[in-house]
């Protein structure tokens, strides 16, 4: 009896072993390559170490300033152009950064943990307009226009009107055609970058009877006779982000400045925003982190009952579950942006990552105002600012709502389900 | 006036990290901690690209003694301006005891080599502290120097400089080729913009050991022990100015 125990336990040791051994070798021979979320080329880790110490040194101590004044100062939109910012996939041929998408999502991230009106000002840029134009852009809409959004000319993607938000297909704005030019009629609304953009890609139907299948998107330079930009809506957050109305009175666009074909618009605004909204959730979870940071080295300082808050057993286990949501957040942005860059389908990951990053990123700013205490609710220190600011991000590029109607619609046509 | 100017790249901890000494007091912990460039290093390396866009250099070299992880610097380096990079690989071991005499006979050789005009150094770096390579490096080459200079102006082979020294400041006036070593007002080094960190990728990088050089790098110092500063005491608090008298005296002090 003793001997067949033995036997066991021999047979039990030298399989432990045996397993152990194969898990050495497995690791041995895959140790030199870092295969999680977090590996980075090397210019990947410069760019985002050269824009995090820009993003503390230079735009964060005007921050304040800039939400109290309601727009980005001067100096900083210059501060971003003159970094190559707001060209960051553009070709050096034209003056761009020439870098890749997985950068542009860092680089809102960095810029993210110090402004969201900044991020979210270089994420439109990057991943809506420039990206648009070298899609889609004929050769003499990229000569003309990236140059000027690689050094100098901010752009706007005008797609909502007042009673077309999620439902944007049903937009009213529309372009008639009159010989070789289409003039545009109608009214956007929501459009971010306004106030200072050089040039508008602006959605218009130019057949209405063909519903969706007559949006067309035109480039239109803003000294364009007839296109006013209204009034700057008076926001909960992202104040130094304008937000205007822009309207178009009889505005005369050649159709050499349609991008892409006349009637594939709807297409190129759902493919457009896919990749745009992995860029938000890139805001987002700069925007939580910035706001966890700054939170996390509070309760490491301020003591009440004589001991540092962080040490309550109460506040680590929700700082720990903030952070779990918070690291889960960011590996769905940076594995949708790796999809993408792959050209793997990525349209499912990318609206998880927007939409779990924008949920994560209201709730840890709440849970961040909740630790700070008193101090967390006044303006004197900056964790509000970003209570406010990231309320947005369940909103703007499809609501969470639709994000959840997408990925219901993708796991459906999921044919591995049976 | 064309000048060729060698730039020294050291990577140490970066300024902000909390430093700790390892457990068996042998030095301090350097693995996983984030480093950059030598923040006095950045400043030599701006005013050398400045020479450059003055039109009063054509090339900037920057040069870095390491292990392959000092790469990252100089292609740091490169992104704010040098044209290209030499990295002087020292394995890990050796870089424990790697000092300013070491590193001044490889820049020296170096710049031998490259028929440099001008070499700009930190005055020290921000980890040893040593201030002693620029130093080093002029009396191997027999060339004269410019420490702690706050200011440089050039003209036809000759450079004007203006050191803080303990006294104020001091201008003095050197021939070419010189070594300068750049104090922190000497200017406010740019951020390295995103386009050329994109282009140094494609600047040439070269590889040489010491010995390709012909330089000993043998220690010649042994590191007996590295240990934290005694912890501060609190000050104590006086009532009035003669109680602060009494207590003083009572120390000792006159």
């Amino acid at each position: 009896m003793f001997a067949i125990r033995n036997i066991g336990t021999k047979t039990f040791r030298l399989c432990r072993n045996l397993a152990q051994k194969n898990v050495a070798n497995l690791s041995t021979s895959t140790d030199t390559i870092n295969r999680s979320l977090y590996n980075f080329s090397d210019e990947e880790i410069q760019l985002k170490e050269t824009v995090g110490r820009l993003a503390r040194e230079k735009i964060e101590p005007k921050v304040r300033e800039m939400e109290q004044q309601g727009d980005v100062l001067p100096e900083i939109r210059q501060l971003m152009f003159d970094n190559g910012l707001m060209g960051i996939e553009i070709p050096g041929k034209y003056g761009g950064t020439e870098s890749s998408f997985f950068s542009s999502i860092l680089v809102v991230e960095e810029l993210g943990k110090v402004d969201g009106s900044i991020s979210v000002m270089c994420d439109i840029q990057n991943t809506l307009i420039n990206t648009l134009l070298m899609q889609l852009g004929s050769d003499y809409l990229k000569d003309k226009y990236l140059p000027r959004l690689a050094t100098d000319m901010i752009g706007s993607f005008c797609l909502s009107e007042s009673s077309s938000g999620s439902d944007a297909f049903a937009m009213r704005t529309s372009a008639s055609k009159n010989g070789d030019y289409y003039t545009i009629n109608g009214n956007k609304l929501w459009i971010s970058n306004s106030k200072h953009a050089g040039v508008f890609f602006v959605m218009a139907n130019v057949n209405p009877s063909l519903g969706y299948k007559g949006i067309t998107c035109f480039v239109v330079d803003r000294d364009t006779p007839g296109l006013t930009i209204g009034k700057n809506e008076d926001k909960l957050g992202l104040l130094a982000s304008s937000t205007c109305a822009v309207h178009f009175d009889d505005v005369k666009v050649h159709e050499k400045n349609i991008l892409g074909k006349i009637g594939q618009g709807y297409k190129y605004a759902i493919s457009i925003l896919n990749e745009g909204r992995i860029g938000i959730g890139a805001q987002m979870i700069g925007l939580a982190q910035g706001c966890f940071d700054k939170t996390i080295a509070y309760t490491r300082e301020r003591q009440q009952f004589g001991q540092r808050i962080f040490d309550f057993q109460g506040m680590q286990h929700q700082i720990s579950h903030v952070a779990t949501q918070l690291e889960a957040a960011r590996l769905l942005v940076y594995n949708a942006a790796r999809l993408k860059e792959a050209g793997k389908p990525f349209i499912k990951e990318a609206a998880m990552a927007k939409y779990f990053a924008s949920e994560v990123a209201c709730q840890t700013t709440s849970k961040c105002i909740d630790w700070m205490g008193g101090v967390g609710y006044t303006k004197d220190y900056p964790i509000e600012k970003y209570y406010r600011d990231c309320k947005v991000g369940t909103i703007y590029e499809g609501t969470s709502n639709i994000q959840l109607n997408t990925i219901a619609k993708l796991i459906d046509a999921d044919d591995n389900f049976y | 006036m064309s000048l060729r100017i060698l730039v020294g790249c050291k990577r140490a901890i970066d300024y902000a990290v909390k430093i700790q000494v390892k457990s068996d007091l042998s030095g301090v912990v350097t693995e996983g901690v984030k480093h950059a460039l030598n923040p006095f290093d950045e400043i030599a390396m701006e005013e050398a690209v400045r020479l450059k866009e003055k039109k009063l250099a054509n090339e900037v070299i920057a040069v870095s003694c390491g292990p392959a992880q000092s790469q990252d610097v100089l292609r740091t380096a490169l992104a704010l301006g040098a044209d290209k990079a030499f990295h002087v690989e020292v394995p890990a071991k050796e870089y424990e005891t790697l000092q300013p005499i070491h590193v001044s006979k490889i820049l020296a050789k170096l710049a031998e080599q490259e028929k440099v005009d001008l070499i700009i150094l930190g005055k020290q770096a921000i980890d040893d502290d040593c201030n002693q390579t620029g130093q080093m490096t002029a009396a191997v080459l027999n060339w004269p120097q410019a420490t702690f200079a706050s200011k440089l102006q050039l003209k036809d082979k000759e450079a004007t400089c203006e050191r803080e020294i303990d006294g104020g400041l001091e201008t003095i006036s050197i021939k070419l080729p010189a070594v300068v070593t750049a104090d922190l007002r000497l200017n406010t080094p740019r951020y390295a913009t995103l386009p050329n960190i994109m282009k140094a990728k494609k600047k040439p990088l070269k590889k040489f050991s010491p010995k390709d050089l012909g330089v000993d790098i043998t220690p010649r110092q042994e590191i007996v022990k590295v240990c934290e500063p005694p912890k501060r005491q609190g000050g104590g608090k006086v009532a009035s100015t003669e109680e602060l008298v009494e207590r003083i005296k009572k120390l000792g002090v006159n």
